[in-house]
């Protein structure tokens, strides 16, 4: 029996995740280093994982309300309103997910029906096409361009703009491309927002590592907090990637309506989660500050080493993602990192994977130690040396 | 924070060419700005850490919280300074407390470090008391971890 004709439409016409194809390739290869990991390459600090355990030990292991723990919620409140001056109720504001992956996907299912449009821009993480696809959405890409720095402009989403755009996704600083928007930017961005009638979804899951100037999160514009859901976790700043936690804060009714699919598909978070997280929201901003400091030196690092080498490289201003442009070489995006990865076994992954604005440039993850970067940014020289005598 | 003590701190065992490379200096220019720092006392040395606990060398350690008196214009300076001078003495703090230095004693036996204690220490004018503490085992130096194995956590290879 062939049950792969029971698949719905719209899984199958899921287009496959280019990280997967390349991800198929490297596990075949021994001794890779790989400049391709998303994740912090620091395991959690200990306080923090110290924190889940005698959770663990007192008999944490129940479920907790769909909203997740009052405790955590308060924490969060607190955090958010300190550190990106938006003030959002514990009580039925906030709602604690599994990832900030789960926040996105409750936000698509509560808030898109069939056929609305949803903007996004490009580059981007992986998943956001897909999640606007499986809630039978449209996605509308908006470029982002590195003569901006990968910044999101007015200009870029006014022609991308079409008559049924609902959503707008912002994910700031952007995985993959590190870019940002300041404060003007993101003013700009909000005044779109509410001339175009759109709810923002915004993606900060990176703010914390911003190395020059301040994160401005869009839900602390004047006017916005009613049509912003502030999507955060725990992550990257905490470097807490598998204990999949995170939140989502807005308006009550569209939290509600989050909480709504949320209680019949997960019921909750992980209690061992959501009892670290308060930890680490309360104790944990030392930890996170000297893995930020790392991560902005091991930045500046290998973005100069990328220009040295010939590969024009911007340098981000937040998140732990390097994108240099490749295009130099004459070769497509694709064949490069193949190549690369076949002739001095350097892993990079294709700008391609993260939409067709990525064409020409690599994702570079910097999160990584200075003898893995050394290494890899030495024989990322050597290959790009080789290809230019073949030329 | 000098970017190069930032490195030193954080950059594990990195050489001096891959400092450069990291700093965007050169070679010699770090070598040059190493010496610096010896010449300011910021940099005072390198040592490896060692969990001797598996040699047979028999290094026995131990730990005295000393009494002493202060004197006139050199406060506890002068003694402190001269204890420290002894080989036998790995580290010598001021504290704040119920005794005023605690020094650290390495020897190569419990008699030996008991000789010190009896004979150069406790003899030195100045000196009110001490208290020796043998150390029995060590889960922590430095840092580093003794008897827990640690491994590079294992991360997919390519993640979103």
């Amino acid at each position: 029996m062939d049950s792969s004709r029971y698949i719905a439409k719209h899984v199958i016409n899921l287009p496959k995740s280019g990280i997967r194809d390349f991800f198929e390739i490297v596990s075949k290869m021994k001794d890779v280093i790989s400049l391709g990991i998303g994740e912090p390459d620091f395991d959690t600090p200990w306080h923090i994982r110290e924190a889940g355990i005698y959770a663990l030990e007192k008999g944490k292991t129940h479920y907790t309300s769909n909203l997740g723990l009052i405790e955590l919620r308060r924490a969060i409140s607190k955090y958010v309103d300190k550190n990106y001056a938006a003030s959002y109720r514990p009580e039925d504001e906030i709602i604690i997910t599994v990832g900030v992956s789960e926040a996105l996907d409750l936000a698509c299912r509560a808030l898109i029906n069939p056929g609305d449009k949803v903007m996004f821009h490009q580059p981007c993480y992986v998943s956001y096409s897909p999640s606007i696809t499986l809630t039978h959405g449209i996605a509308v890409p908006v470029p982002t361009f590195a003569k901006d720095n990968f910044a999101l402009t007015v200009e870029a989403l006014r022609a991308a703009w079409q008559p049924g755009c609902k959503l707008l996704m912002l994910n700031l600083p952007c995985n993959p491309t590190g870019g940002t928007c300041d404060r003007v930017q993101i003013e700009a961005i909000a005044k779109f927002a509410v001339e175009k009638d759109l709810i923002v979804l915004s993606d900060e899951i990176y703010s914390e590592l911003t190395f020059e100037g301040v994160h401005t999160s869009i839900a602390s514009i004047p006017g916005m907090k009613e049509r912003t859901i502030f999507l955060h976790g725990f992550s990257k700043a905490f470097a807490m990637t598998g204990w999949r936690i995170g939140y989502a804060c807005g308006p009550a009714a569209l939290i509600e309506a989050m909480m709504k699919v949320h209680q019949y598909s997960m019921l909750c978070a992980s209690i061992i989660s959501q009892e670290a997280a308060i930890e680490a929201l309360v104790r944990g901003e030392d930890a996170m500050k000297k893995m930020r400091d790392q991560y902005h030196r091991r930045r500046d690092f290998i973005v100069r080493r990328f220009n040295e080498i010939g590969l024009k490289c911007h340098l981000p201003r937040g998140s732990f993602y390097a994108f240099p442009d490749i295009s130099a070489t004459g070769l497509s995006e694709i064949f490069f990192a193949v190549g690369l990865l076949q002739a001095e076994k350097v892993a990079m992954v294709p700008g391609t994977a993260f939409g067709a604005n990525g064409s020409g440039f690599c994702r570079a993850c910097f999160a990584t130690s200075y003898e893995q970067l050394i290494e890899a940014s030495n024989r990322i020289e050597r290959h790009v040396q080789l290809l230019a005598t073949k030329k | 924070m000098k970017p190069i003590i930032k490195l030193l701190l954080e950059g594990g065992s990195l050489g001096t060419a891959q400092m450069a490379q990291v700093l965007n200096l050169s070679e010699a220019e770090v070598n040059r700005q190493m010496e610096e720092l010896k010449s300011q006392r910021v940099l005072l040395g390198f040592r490896p850490v060692l969990n001797l606990a598996q040699e047979d060398s028999g290094v026995v350690r131990a730990v005295i919280e000393v009494r002493i008196t202060p004197e006139r214009g050199g406060g506890f300076n002068r003694l402190a300074e001269r204890i420290s001078r002894f080989d036998e003495v790995e580290s010598c703090f001021l504290m704040s407390g119920g005794y005023d230095l605690l020094v650290f004693v390495n020897g190569a036996s419990l008699q030996r470090v008991a000789a010190f204690v009896s004979e150069k220490l406790s003899t030195l004018e100045g000196v009110l008391s001490t208290a020796t503490h043998f150390m029995l085992r060590s889960y922590k130096e430095q840092g580093f971890m003794l008897d827990v194995k640690t491994e590079d956590a294992e991360r997919l290879k390519v993640t979103p």
